[in-house]
């Protein structure tokens, strides 16, 4: 097996409750160290369940998910561990609105990762100061803008050091003018290597900085390719479709 | 023996009260022989205690109860299409025990619990206090479920999502991220749940808990006077459910100045 494979998902089948609608219907996709893969589609093509499921937020009906080779959809997974190695960024931020930010962000490296107090805040400060907002330590989350909100999501989420960062629909639930601030959060965040599964509308973003792009449909991936390509020459009709729409 | 107050009175009175018209002097010869005489006060004031001890302890046995309970039925209502086997099972037994105790205590009253507990249950104990705080916190309890349980369903999911995608477990998550929240969600809920059971308590003075109400009937029945006793016991408690209603109204505005 190639040891450059971070995330393998093999045949995801999902379906909700006992209707036939399947959200996933058998996706297969390999996820490489590094690499920042972008997934678009229509809504309700099950682009998101689809990220959901790699951190088991949903759990998939059928098929398999190798995380660093282990096999996480097996029964006996202790998920909590793996999931402390995948970041996951929401659409409407989830930040905690009892704590602090600092609080925020080093709540789980001190439970989890038995760091110090100091250590945690330290890491947590430079974060801050990496996206610019370290003079909010001390502020409660309904103090920020939209856009501030998702960046202290997406340090917290590094605050646990992860390996891979999920991002659902990020920018989805911003007003227009915070969503570059964000967007640059994640370009940065891509230059330096970290490894990144991003849903999103943002076709800007996708051209610039994905290594490969997915085209979801009616819970299958039908078309995937390097973005100069998807972009340039689509060859699936709904794709086309699609892009002639949102471009 | 003692003499009566009628037989006092004209020692303790000062003269210009009995040289009232004797319809006026006759009130304060009422306040004097429910208050006064023979230190009658001291014992509203036990009887003031008690209530208060009672309320407390049923108070905080209410809300420990409450918050097992909430936790199990919500987690139920949360969970159960996910769960399997041993847990799932364990976890329906539990529910399923909760769902009785709550229709059970809310559907009947306070009043025939108590009887029960104390001519039943606990017939030969002599502790009318205790039996008395244990019947009111198993009551409230009931109560203080469906507030902790409205309080837990109403954060947004995303919350356990989110501390859940940073690798807490589903009881981390709870203890960290959710019952904080809850808590100072239903603070207001809880106080209100205060005062109330601050009156229902009253309904100890059946078994002869020397609450509050029990101090004034008691007055009313040696003095053959039960209109100042009454009134008496009516007025502390609308000064307490008035203060402590002052106090839950701060809470509230203190609470919702925080989130901002």
């Amino acid at each position: 097996m190639n040891d450059n494979i971070i995330i393998s998902a093999q045949d995801l089948k999902k379906h909700f409750g006992k209707s036939n609608i399947k959200a996933l219907d058998g996706v297969s996709t390999d996820i490489k160290k590094g690499e920042v893969v972008v997934v678009i589609g229509p809504s309700g093509s099950g682009k998101s369940t689809f990220l959901r499921c790699l951190n088991l937020m949903e759990v998939p009906t059928s098929g398999t998910i190798l995380f660093n080779g282990n096999n996480i959809t097996a029964k006996n997974t202790n998920i909590n561990i793996h999931r402390q190695k995948m970041g996951m960024v929401f659409q409407h931020f989830n930040l905690f609105p009892h704590m602090t930010i600092l609080k925020n962000m080093t709540l789980a490296p001190i439970q989890l990762l038995k760091k110090s107090k100091e250590e945690a805040t330290n890491k947590a400060m430079a974060l801050l100061a990496r996206v610019g907002l370290e003079d909010r330590a001390n502020a409660y989350p309904s103090q920020l803008s939209g856009g501030q909100k998702q960046r202290i999501a997406i340090v917290r989420a590094l605050a646990m050091e992860p390996e891979v960062m999920l991002f659902d629909e990020p920018t989805s639930a911003l007003d227009p003018e915070m969503v570059g601030e964000v967007l640059e959060v994640m370009k940065e965040l891509a230059s330096e290597g970290m490894t990144m599964v991003v849903v999103t509308h943002e076709m800007g973003f996708a051209k610039e900085v994905a290594s490969r792009v997915l085209f979801m449909d009616e819970g299958k991936i039908v078309e995937e390719n390097t973005p100069d390509e998807f972009f340039s020459n689509p060859k699936n009709p709904r794709l086309k479709d699609f892009l002639s729409k949102v471009l | 023996m003692k003499p009566g107050p009628s037989k006092l009175w004209p020692d303790v009175a000062p003269e210009w009260i009995q040289n009232l018209p004797e319809k006026i002097e006759d009130i304060f010869y009422d306040f004097y022989k429910c208050f006064i005489y023979d230190d009658r006060y001291q014992l509203y004031l036990d009887g003031l205690v008690n209530t208060l001890k009672l309320t407390l302890l049923a108070l905080i046995m209410g809300v420990v109860i409450g918050v097992v309970i909430a936790l199990v039925r919500s987690t139920w209502d949360k969970n159960r299409h996910e769960l399997r086997g041993i847990s799932k099972g364990f976890l329906h037994i539990c529910n399923w025990i909760c769902n009785i105790y709550v229709t059970v205590i809310r559907g009947t009253p306070v009043l025939v619990q108590l009887l029960i507990w104390w001519f039943v249950a606990f017939a030969s104990s002599r502790d009318g206090i205790s039996v008395a705080a244990f019947a009111f916190g198993i009551n409230s309890g009931a109560y203080v479920a469906e507030i902790i349980r409205g309080g837990i369903m109403s954060i947004d999911p995303g919350q356990m999502e989110a501390g859940r995608s940073l690798g807490f477990g589903y009881v981390a998550t709870m203890r960290h991220i959710i019952l904080p929240q809850t808590l100072k969600a239903v603070l207001p809920s809880l106080a209100n749940e205060f005062i109330v059971l601050l009156k229902e308590t009253s309904v100890a003075a059946y078994v002869s808990v020397a609450e509050l109400t029990y101090a004034g009937n008691i007055v009313g029945g040696i003095s053959y006077d039960y209109l100042f006793p009454l009134l008496m016991t009516a007025l502390i408690y609308l000064v307490m459910v008035t203060f402590f209603t002052f106090l839950v109204g701060k809470l509230e505005r203190r609470l919702r100045t925080s989130e901002r």
